[in-house]
């Protein structure tokens, strides 16, 4: 049984802060389509398209009939443990610094053996349920966990390294005036988070709902106004030295897209909060983060961005306000590859249409801000860097998955802008 | 599959010349020299020109960017015939058995085969790092162990399907300890008990230091040739009966408990014309004990599931009931690289040429010497054996 973590311990200043150290980084270029599956959360391995068989590791051809045709498929989870060792030796500085580790051979339901992180609750020969998800070095990899739930499961340290679990870390939503801002405080202090702190801008404007985010357990409110440098550097200043999950809820949504309007200023508001205010955010919090990947039980770990899912294509109807939260995707992406290397991931949450204000015209579903919270925190929970919520966003990714073209040609043409 | 006899033997054909350049833990030398090193003694052991090597086998981890090419201008050799045998543990028996064909059918007459390896400080942490596609992709980041969690998980489900112990896999090492502190070139020649042994630091659960081979620098070689020439030149020979080698043997097994010799072995004592008994000294690749123990069963020294009531019923030093790695193998003597695919056949050439340079064993006659190779993901690919008799026909 898993011990329960320990709240850490006040840093000690004087102490070197530990740099991080990765586990092996270099794959194939055909083992990324596991980790991009795994990014979300799939276990998929390769199956032929013509015979069948289930390939493990990531190859060019079929070992049964030497088809090129391979495919990465959802596969079942299940699996037993057959071998295990602990290793307590390594030539890789990452490893040698978390030693003793457990690995084993797990043969899969799905046919296959493959050798996989095992967590410390799988007794010898059990079964297991596999996951997929990113390391340290955002590379992707397996892990064998009990097949049914156990004590304090989350705690284990080899499967902590490859979650964000809010449990014992501080962090920073950065508004929180608007109901998601709620719903987060509550859902991450529900989840074990040892301070929350909620960004307001321009705190002297009263606001409902005050109170119920100050009575929050553990949350702490700060002011923080995206649009102003001066604001996010000085809370940078305060407390970016421990801030280990920064979640980027603010957003600045107006509907219209080009011709609806006569000038930039609406974009450039769009543009203040949704792309230069990520963009400040990143640099004020960035490299402290990026420096504590690896440090102890409330390291850094999540840089968490919050998008409508018309980021990823246009939908006329909210234009302008897409055109800027597609900007701040792209701006994500080159988060990642500057985090790379950090132990940080970079996730990404698409959401359909929230049920708020500026959206209130729009047809159900909506997602409501408690449902969005909690996919946030059980996605934090879990490890995955892309988290997609609420119905309209999955079936939005779906198509676009299928094909981005023809969605964008769905989105574009008369009937879809209703 | 064609039947076994159509498989033609060795006839007229030779190896001699058994060379090991002493090992070093660690060297600043690179691959090249060890190699130069080898191929020097042994034309100047054999009393030929460096020009009368007209075919070469090269087998090294640590040549890159260079292959068996780059050497033969580096080293100013002009051969005819040239092999590059990129297959570890294997590498000795096959470059043996390539050798053979091309002295019997012409292509070549003295052919150098030789393997040797660098070991800098930090040269094993980069070589396990991009050993191979499928365990930079499959296995290295699961705790990147190394070949020492390969063998494990391996050795947990064998001790667990057959109830081997650590006393079992321990009785090979000790007796293997033992065999080395008489051989000049061990780099592991303290005395090992079995206590020792069973006390030793865990490594990789189950396995412990001393199953684990100690990486160093070195290098191996030896000749094949025709008799008349071995004759000749006045050069001991040792004939070879027969020969094996088989690659991903058995990719269906969930765990590897068996490797290609399985496969192979009614064939390879059916060419030699002998049955097991008949071995006067068995040459394993050691790289962990339960692959030796793999070894006696799949060569037919025992049945399947019987290596650990073999190991036993047998003493298995030099002067045992079943002499085994007789100059200590890699376990006790390290592991040079590739040269430790060389280690068990060029003591061997030695043994049956009564040249041993620690312990003989009393009239050895008929040698058998295994390979194995490249854990590619979760178990060793390439596997070899060769029958080996002394003296002349």
């Amino acid at each position: 049984m898993t011990e329960a973590l320990k709240r850490p311990p006040r840093k000690d200043p004087q102490k070197r802060t530990v740099s991080p150290t990765l586990p092996p980084a270099s794959r194939s270029r055909r083992a990324l389509g596991f980790l991009v599956a795994a990014a979300e959360g799939r276990f998929v391995l390769q199956r032929c398209g013509d015979c069948g068989a289930v390939a493990h590791p990531p190859r060019e051809a079929c070992a049964t009939c030497l088809s090129v045709n391979l495919d990465w498929h959802d596969m079942p989870e299940g699996g037993e443990l057959i071998a295990e060792t602990t290793i307590r030796t390594s030539t890789n500085t990452y490893f040698r610094e978390r030693m003793p580790w457990r690995a084993g051979t797990v043969l899969l339901d799905a046919g296959v053996t493959v050798i996989a992180h095992v967590h410390g609750d799988v007794a010898p020969g059990a079964r297991v349920r596999m996951i997929a998800r990113t390391d340290k070095s955002g590379k992707g990899v397996m892990m064998a966990l009990p097949a049914k739930e156990t004590e304090n499961m989350a705690d284990d340290r080899q499967l902590r390294e490859l979650t964000c679990d809010p449990k014992h870390r501080r962090v920073l939503i950065t508004d929180g005036r608007s109901a998601t801002g709620l719903a987060l405080a509550g859902a991450l202090s529900g989840a074990g988070a040892s301070t929350v702190f909620a960004g307001i801008a321009e705190d002297w404007r009263p606001w409902q709902g005050r109170e119920a985010l100050a009575a929050v357990d553990n949350v702490e409110i700060v002011a923080l106004d995206l649009t102003d440098t001066v604001s996010v550097n000085e809370l940078a200043g305060e407390i970016g030295g421990k801030v280990d999950i920064l979640i980027n809820n603010a957003e600045h949504v107006r509907p219209g897209g080009v011709l609806d309007r006569s000038d930039i200023v609406t974009a450039r508001d769009e543009m203040e909060v949704n792309y230069f205010g990520a963009m400040r955010l990143m640099q004020a919090f960035g490299p402290a983060m990026r420096s504590r990947g690896a440090d102890g039980v409330n390291s850094a770990t999540a840089w968490v961005q919050i998008s409508s899912i018309y980021a990823l294509s246009n939908w006329p109807h909210f234009g302008s306000t897409s055109a800027s939260q597609a900007a701040a995707l792209s701006l994500g992406q080159c988060l990642r590859g500057e985090m790379a290397g950090s132990g940080v991931k970079v996730v990404n949450v698409f959401t359909g249409p929230l049920d708020e204000d500026w959206r209130q015209p729009l047809p159900p579903p909506k997602v409501t801000p408690d449902a969005l919270a909690r996919d946030i925190v059980s996605g934090l929970q879990q490890g995955l860097e892309e988290i997609v919520a609420g119905d309209v966003a999955r079936d939005f990714m779906r198509r676009y998955r299928e094909d981005p073209r023809v969605l964008e040609r769905e989105l574009t043409q008369i009937e879809g802008m209703g | 599959m064609a039947p076994a006899a159509s498989r033609r033997g060795y006839d007229g054909v030779v190896a001699a010349v058994p060379v090991t350049v002493p090992y070093e833990r660690y060297s600043p030398q690179v691959a090249h020299w060890w190699i130069a090193r080898a191929l020097g003694e042994l034309v100047r052991r054999a009393g030929i020109a460096p020009t009368d090597i007209d075919g070469l086998t090269v087998s090294s981890f640590t040549l890159h960017p260079d292959t068996a090419v780059g050497l033969t201008q580096h080293l100013g050799l002009t051969p005819r015939w040239l092999d590059h045998i990129p297959m570890g543990g294997a590498s000795g028996v096959v470059a043996l058995r390539r050798a053979a064909r091309a002295v019997q059918s012409g292509d070549a007459s003295i052919v150098a085969c030789v393997a040797g390896d660098a070991n800098h400080v930090d040269s094993f942490r980069r070589m396990l790092s991009s050993f191979s596609r499928f365990a930079q992709d499959g296995s290295y980041p699961y705790g990147a162990g190394g070949p020492n969690a390969s063998f494990a998980l391996l050795t947990d489900r064998y001790m667990r399907e057959y109830g081997a112990t650590r006393e079992d896999f321990g009785k090979i090492c000790v007796a293997q300890r033992d065999n080395a502190r008489a051989f000049p070139h061990a780099l592991l020649k303290k005395e090992l008990t079995l206590d020792a042994y069973l006390a030793a630091r865990p490594i990789a659960d189950p396995i412990h230091l001393f199953d684990c081979v100690m990486p160093c620098a070195g290098a191996e070689a030896f000749l094949v040739t025709r008799e008349d020439i071995a004759r000749d030149l006045g050069l001991a020979p040792v004939r070879v009966l027969s020969t094996i080698e088989r690659h991903n043997a058995y990719p269906d097994d969930p765990v590897q408990l068996r490797g290609g010799w399985a496969l192979d072995r009614d064939e390879l004592w059916a060419v030699a014309g002998i049955a097991p008994d008949a071995a006067d000294l068995l040459e394993t690749y050691d790289d962990y004990p339960v692959i030796s123990m793999m070894q006696f069963e799949d060569l037919g020294f025992c049945a399947k599931g019987e290596g650990p009531d073999f190991v036993r019923g047998h003493t298995l030093t030099a002067e045992g009931t079943f002499p085994h790695n007789t100059s200590g193998g890699q376990l006790s003597v390290g592991q040079a690289g590739a040269a430790g695919g060389f280690l068990g056949l060029v003591e061997a050439l030695r043994q049956l040429t009564g040249a041993a340079l620690g312990k003989q064993v009393a009239d050895a006659r008929i040698g058998v010497v295994s390979g194995f190779g490249m854990v590619n993901y979760d178990r060793g690919i390439c596997s070899s054996a060769a029958v080996l008799a002394g003296g002349a026909a």
